[in-house]
């Protein structure tokens, strides 16, 4: 079986960008191969959410996406999200309530938490359940990080609301 | 019940902000994949296929010279040395049984070569080219099976010993053995009003951190090796791969990144001797992560245990006798086995008063996944049994469970005769529990749930049924005589401190409580310590993170380093005022006379000392190690609604209170206890191994369901004060104890809703709906 390096174009983080790549390359192989560290391997099989990045607005598992797949696409990584001085506001919330245990997760956390702030209007537990079931964390319970994000969407609708009127 | 004293801490006590939070959830590079250089070669292990066979022939030569591969490790070409992976202290109290790779196979996912290549295809295509004619040798899965008179033996090389004088015979596949007596049982059975014989079965489980195993060898440029690695032991770690190469300890450096969770599971040396070697013998950089199935298969588990109860009660509630006989079945390796087991008696009989008791623990060999250490460490497996056995002796006697163990829990002053007769290894240390908050625990507990609303179980009909179930627990906090950490911490220019500890913070929060610890006794605010930890050349040693020990025993070596550097800030602050060093006091980063007219800061007494007069480094070191291992304790309730026509169990709330002492740090510690409880809540639910002749066939979150966010239902953390006299500032531990509730709480809360009991978990629909189906009104 021979291979024949190809390149892929996709706009990350805001700039577009070509890199080299095989067909048979992940796009998370490519992202942590690029520097673009923030973003884990947690299980290779789209069932763990650590490598979750936002393709077009919509959180997908790295994973498992061939990185030619993102050819000509919108790809955001956690390295998009914040700064030690300009953090988002989830990531503030996750930092002040405890969540962070091993923060393995957290990367994937905050990419299904952008998607959900970016696409839904209101925020009711539901459908924040159905957007973070796909990120797996062992250490926390879940407890700090649903009051971390409880507070930050609680906000969000309001301002979303205000914007409404 | 003890009282908590008057206190005015400034660092610890408080929800001070994790130091490293910011930096993960930012996506910073962290972990020993992220520091992995471009250049790293990457490794892939054939693994065995049959979980009982020898290697007959094996060719490897077509396979070395495939494209990208730059070395193969099997047993003709890598040392043959005896030992074991397991990282516990020197030395162990396991076998020695594990060579780098042998001509013998014992589990599905035992080692057979590994290869290591540009990139992973390359490595792969050389491990399927490797060939291998295997022989099949009959395979042994239960601890039935493993005793059976003739069974196959596992471990018939002639090499296997145990360092440690204890029963070790591998030719009847028995790893270990440990027992003590107590007064006298069957007199104890006799008296006994009503007595009680089940045995309980507790399951395979992974721990399943989402960072899988991992770890980085790179040679530094004065030719030593550098090893990176995702361990909760890195000092053993460093020992165990000098042994298992043969090369000088001097030879290794390990360093300790950020972890991405381990709960006992990385307290095993299960890559860093392959990722060294290659790294030796190509002079590359080599990245070994594990993929998820791996993480399942050759990872450590937990120890599936049958536990035997038996026990006698009086119709007053004293318990006349207390019976466990436990099969530990370790698996294909016997790393964890004895102390495990041990664990089982030393961390669950010292809970209730009785003076009749029986121990008994069996460690065998089979042919399946190995056991190691797991978060809870043998409480967990035999606390199932032990609690539905309460629940069962407070309904022959017809008292509320709550008051019957509150009639007999151990409390503040007394001791128990298994704290001496049970270590791990070897005999135990006597011991007197000095700080117990049990009772508020149960009483804080028993209010949030609201028990009392409970109702018997046959006044309850319909499909859905409710039912409200407690349990109590205990755990230890470090191994007494055994474990050992240290620390140092000097002084900078500022007033800030570097403390270096060799305790291993594996996303528990470890390094923040260190700091606090540090800042407290230092008289100033934890922002201004720079922590280090966990790096074999840099810091001083610790055994790791395990046995629930950092913060009790790594936190009090910090605390005596702390004292000692403020002893010199105090002696160089006098001399800088000109006051005899009796005169003066630490406050706010200041030495100051006692009316607080004059004074100097942290920061000008380290100029003073680094530049000015009778110059030295302020540096205070400490060590420190255990005479005890004070138990926390906690009470955990929960109520169900079991789905009567499907077996189906909803958990509708959990509360777990914990007394853990002082809580350094608060919000972390609820943490520690949710996370806990979240992981036993999963494990009592759903958490299981599947086998196919000795193959898991559900290695995969697909299949092996862990709870998400979705599942959780929801827990509160209650933390009951109490001051623990011989620990930092009054801690004790909080990381292991939380896991062991969820299986007895909902087992008891199962027959509280139903009438129905389960023997073995996890409780699933199937198992449930027979349970009920036998239960006669």
């Amino acid at each position: 079986m021979k291979k024949s390096p190809q390149t892929v174009t996709f706009t990350l983080n805001g700039e577009r960008k070509t890199f080299i790549t095989e067909p048979d390359e992940k796009l998370l192989a490519l992202l942590r191969r690029e520097g673009y560290k923030g973003t884990k391997f947690g299980c290779g099989q789209g069932t763990c959410g650590s490598c979750t990045v936002l393709l077009d607005d919509r959180a997908v598992y790295s994973c498992l996406l061939y990185a030619k797949q993102a050819e000509g696409r919108n790809v955001r990584t956690i390295e998009s999200v914040g700064t030690y001085e300009n953090p988002s506001e989830f990531q503030e919330e996750l930092v002040k309530n405890g969540a962070v245990q091993c923060g393995y997760c957290i990367p994937g956390m905050i990419m299904s938490a952008t998607s959900l702030m970016e696409t839904e209007e209101t925020f009711e537990d539901e459908i924040v359940k159905e957007y973070m079931d796909g990120n797996l964390c062992r250490c926390t319970g879940y407890e700090k990080i649903w009051g971390a994000l409880r507070t930050v969407l609680d906000k969000e609708a309001a301002k979303k609301a205000k914007e409404a009127k | 019940m003890s009282e908590y004293p008057n206190l005015k801490f400034k660092q610890v006590n408080n929800s001070v902000t994790k130091i490293d939070a910011m930096q993960l959830a930012l996506g910073k590079d962290s972990y020993v994949a992220d520091f992995a250089p471009p250049d790293a070669l990457v490794v892939k292990m054939k693994w065995s296929p049959y979980p009982h066979a020898r290697i007959v022939e094996m060719d490897v030569t077509e396979a070395e010279k495939m494209p990208g591969v730059h070395g193969i490790l099997w047993h003709g070409n890598v040392p043959r040395i005896v030992h074991c992976t397991a990282g516990q202290g020197a030395p162990e109290p396991s076998p020695y049984d594990t060579f780098m790779f042998d001509t013998k196979v014992r589990y599905v996912g035992d080692r057979v070569a590994a290869v290591c290549a540009e990139t992973e295809e390359q490595a792969m295509a050389a491990i399927n080219a490797i060939k291998v004619k295997y022989e099949k040798i009959e395979p042994v899965f239960t601890v039935d099976e493993a005793m059976a008179e003739g069974a196959p033996i596992i471990h018939d090389e002639p090499e296997a010993y145990v360092p440690i004088p204890i029963p070790y015979e591998p030719k009847k596949n028995l790893v270990a053995q440990v027992g003590c007596e107590v007064g006298d049982f069957a007199q104890g059975m006799k008296d006994a009003d009503f007595t009680f014989d089940d045995v309980y079965e507790t399951p395979y489980a992974q721990h399943c951190p989402i960072e899988p195993y991992v770890s980085l060898a790179e040679m530094s440029p004065a030719g030593r090796i550098v090893i990176t690695t995702s361990t909760q032991v890195p000092f053993h770690c460093r020992r165990i791969v000098a042994q298992t190469l043969g090369i000088p300890v001097q030879q290794i450096r390990v360093i300790k990144p950020r972890i991405g969770g381990g709960f006992g599971s990385k307290q095993e040396i299960l890559l860093e001797d392959v990722v060294a070697m290659f790294a030796m013998r190509t002079g590359r950089p080599v990245l070994w992560q594990f993929t998820r199935e791996e993480n399942f298969r050759t990872g450590r588990t937990r120890h599936p245990i049958r536990v035997k109860i038996q026990a006698g009660v009086k119709k007053d509630g004293t318990i006349t006798a207390l019976g466990m006989d436990c099969w530990n079945n370790t698996g294909a390796y016997g790393g964890h086995g004895l102390t495990v087991v041990s664990c089982c008696g030393s961390k669950v009989l010292p809970l209730y008063r009785c003076e009749n008791i029986h121990f008994l623990g069996k460690v065998l060999y089979t042919n399946l996944p190995v056991g190691g250490a797991y978060r809870g460490f043998g409480a967990t497996q035999a606390f199932f049994g032990m609690e539905t056995t309460m629940d069962k002796m407070a309904e022959a006697i017809g008292m509320d469970p709550l008051d019957f163990r509150r009639k007999n829990h151990i409390v503040s002053g007394e001791g128990s005769p298994i704290f001496a007769a049970l270590g791990e290894g070897k005999e135990g240390v006597p011991m007197t529990v000095g700080s117990c908050a049990l009772g508020d625990c149960i009483d804080q507990g028993a209010e949030a749930i609201g028990w009392e609303n409970r109702t018997d179980w046959r006044e309850k009909t319909g499909r859905y049924r409710r039912g409200m179930g407690a349990a109590c627990l205990m755990q230890g906090s470090s191994v007494p005589h055994i474990d050992m950490g240290g620390a140092s911490i000097k002084i900078n220019e500022d007033g800030s401190f570097n403390l270096l500890c060799g305790a291993t913070d594996l996303g528990t929060g470890s390094d923040t409580v260190l700091a606090q610890i540090a800042a407290e006794e230092l008289e100033t605010s934890t922002d201004k310590m720079i922590v280090y930890s966990s790096d074999t050349d840099m810091t001083p040693f610790d055994v790791g993170a395990y046995a629930s020990s950092t913060t009790y025993l790594s936190g009090e070596a910090v605390r005596k380093a702390a004292a000692d550097a403020k002893g010199q800030i105090l002696t160089t602050g006098a001399e800088m005022l000109g006051l005899k060093v009796e005169d003066v006091h630490c406050s706010d980063a200041e030495v100051l006379n006692k009316d607080g007219t004059k004074k100097v800061t942290y920061g000008e007494i380290a100029c003073y000392a680094l530049y000015q007069k009778n110059q030295y480094q302020i540096i205070g070191t400490g060590s420190h190690f255990t005479q005890k291992s004070p138990p926390p304790f906690a009470a955990h309730f929960s109520e169900i609604e079991v789905d009567t026509w499907t077996g189906q169990i909803r958990v509708l709330n959990y509360i777990s209170t914990i007394d853990c002492g002082t809580a350094i740090n608060p919000a972390l510690c609820e943490g520690q206890t949710e996370g806990g409880t979240l992981n036993g809540i999963s494990y009592a639910l759903t958490e299981q191994y599947l086998f196919r002749n000795g193959r898991m066939t559900n290695a995969s979150f697909a299949d092996y369901h862990i709870y998400s966010m979705r599942d959780k239902p929801p827990i509160k953390a209650i933390l009951v004060p109490s001051y623990e006299e011989t620990g930092p500032f009054g801690a004790k531990s909080v990381s292991e104890i939380c896991i062991n509730g969820p299986a007895p709480v909902f087992n008891n809360a199962l027959y509280n809703a139903t009438g129905a009991r389960l023997y073995e978990f996890p409780f699933t629909p199937e198992k449930v709906l027979e349970a009920i189906k036998a239960v006669k009104k």
